[in-house]
């Protein structure tokens, strides 16, 4: 088998999930300047969700078939992510609109911190197995190994990603976004309400989350209360890399990202004489979020540096 | 009742009142010159109607009262202010500028009808639709808001500083547009430093003086007015 063609397709999978969560940093960032710390505990509420449901569903019904448990869990899943994205705005950013960056960053924190625990007290401290519902075939190519839940992942990601850059380049809606981002005063100026498509724009980033949570889980079989918390980290150094506030640069932070740590991880060993194992794959995220940070603050798309928070 | 009219509005910021007891009265088809000096208080009270700043007093339009209104719900009236500065949005395209101007506009006909209005008005902005609004001249963007604030077919509309860091040929062109909108039938209310153009583009005035209103009359005899000459249009 070719290592290198294995990690590439790897890094591939592994960087549309981090391309979709950090579709929802880079949306929130460009239209509030605000870093959404508690995007990750979205993704991990949307995987929870998504696999109490399937649970639930099993139990009653044991030979559902899979595209059906998966359709309503996403379903489900979709709601919830949507539904708390919409409490958080309202009832956590809203009021610190006006107040200085670091209020609403630190209460980005706590919701972070307030959902980890709320998710532990639902589902446990336990890594919860998500049960095989998915076929567990694989496929060759370039002689790699790739299954069809990865095949699965890359596909749906890149949908997702078309299609929210297509909405938000060619509908009305994307339009009010993309003005409400350059300034909130000239965008009520043209008759939008501006607090909606605020409001709108967290909820589409947490729907892109929540499916990203579900993919995340289906591909590790696993999910767990802490799982968004390293999740978010990378895709904000995803988002960071790639230019934040640049929808495009989300996707393509996310995919290098992801092709960087799975080579990364590949090859650690072999470079350092077997001192360090693929176990340190997460050293490359911040090695990456750190150069990015001090040569090119502003990544590789970003026109914007933000100098704040 | 009149079409528009601002009742003893103020405007706080913080301890300061930039704006103290302001009645204003437009009547339906006029344009009608807000005049005064640097830091009169003539843009926060235009910004106060618009709905941009937190006011006392009324703003009453069209037969209703507004004063309890947010910013988009007073375009929805029917007020469209083009704001000091322009405010082109710089990483949309000409068309995307003009368009989001429609945004609160009935049907996709409607708006392609005014669409290619305003291509005609600004055969300038034609040439540039694909282009983004940041790439334009002053003059240019100048023309860009007016256009976008005719697309939301305003019944009022709220011109703050239009000639502000234009070339002279550029303002005469930017005055000439709005003697032309005003011929359409819309309803002006032009904040102006340059007195002299304000007062000869407009059939009322009211000019104000630290946050209050000092004057107000026809346009023409304040022209005439050895006090607005003196303080406004440079001659002793």
């Amino acid at each position: 088998m070719d290592i290198f063609a294995q990690q590439v397709i790897n890094g591939l999978v592994l960087g549309s999930v981090y391309a979709l969560v950090a579709l929802g940093y880079t949306m929130v960032y460009g239209i509030l300047g605000l870093i959404n710390f508690a995007h990750g505990e979205v993704v991990m509420i949307g995987a929870m969700i998504a696999l109490a449901v399937v649970s639930a569903l099993l139990a009653v019904s044991p030979d559902m078939s899979p595209f059906t448990l998966i359709l309503i869990a996403s379903a489900a899943a979709i709601l919830v992510c949507v539904f708390l994205a919409f409490l958080m705005e309202r009832l956590a950013y809203r009021p610190l609109r006006n107040a200085p960056r670091l209020a609403p960053l630190i209460t980005a924190i706590g919701i972070s911190i307030l959902l980890q625990n709320i998710a532990m007290i639902i589902w446990g401290r336990k890594y919860k197995m998500v049960p095989q519902i998915f076929p567990t075939e694989t496929h060759e190519i370039f002689g790699a190994s790739i299954t069809s839940v990865q095949l699965f992942i890359v596909a749906i990601s890149g949908v997702l990603m078309v299609g929210l850059l297509l909405v938000v380049h060619f509908t009305k809606l994307g339009r009010a976004m993309r003005a409400t981002s350059e300034s909130q005063r000239v965008a009520g100026l043209m008759g939008i309400n501006v607090n909606k498509i605020i409001s709108v724009t967290f909820m589409i980033g947490a729907a892109l989350g929540a499916v990203a949570g579900i993919l995340v889980a289906g591909n590790y079989s696993v999910a767990h209360y802490s799982m968004g918390f390293m999740l978010g980290l990378k895709a904000f150094t995803a988002a960071v890399l790639g230019g934040i506030g640049n929808l495009g640069g989300a996707v393509l932070g996310g995919l290098l990202l992801g092709l960087i740590e799975s080579i990364g991880a590949g090859y650690i060993g072999n470079l350092t004489g077997g001192f360090l194992g693929s176990n340190y794959q997460d050293v490359f995220a911040f090695v990456v979020l750190i150069v990015v940070l001090v040569f090119r603050p502003t990544g590789i798309m970003g026109e914007r540096v933000s100098e704040r928070a | 009742m009149s079409f528009f009219h601002v009742k003893s509005m103020s405007v706080r910021y913080g301890g300061i009142r930039a704006v103290r007891d302001v009645d204003i009265k437009v009547n339906e088809g006029e344009t009608v010159a807000l005049i005064g000096a640097n830091g009169a208080g003539k843009s926060s009270t235009l910004n106060a109607i618009a709905g941009l700043l937190e006011h006392t007093g009324d703003v009453y339009f069209d037969g209703a009262n507004l004063t309890a209104q947010p910013v988009f719900a007073r375009v929805k009236c029917g007020i469209s202010l083009v704001p000091e500065g322009r405010g082109v949005f710089g990483r949309l395209t000409v068309e995307e500028n003009l368009l989001m101007g429609a945004y609160l506009g009935s049907s996709q006909q409607d708006q392609d009808a005014d669409l290619h209005k305003m291509f005609e008005f600004f055969p300038r902005l034609k040439e540039r639709r694909r282009q983004t609004g940041g790439t334009l001249s002053g003059g240019e963007q100048q023309m860009l808001a007016i256009g976008r604030a005719l697309m939301a077919r305003p019944k009022l509309l709220l011109l703050d500083e239009p000639s502000m860091g234009l070339a002279p040929i550029m303002v005469e062109k930017i005055f000439e547009v709005i003697r032309g909108v005003s011929k359409t039938g819309v309803t002006i209310l032009l904040v102006e430093q340059n007195a002299r153009l304000a007062l000869e583009s407009s059939q009322r005035a009211y000019v104000m003086e630290s946050g209050e209103l000092s004057m107000t009359g026809e346009s023409r005899s304040l022209l005439q007015s050895p006090k607005v000459r003196a303080a406004y249009l440079g001659e002793s």
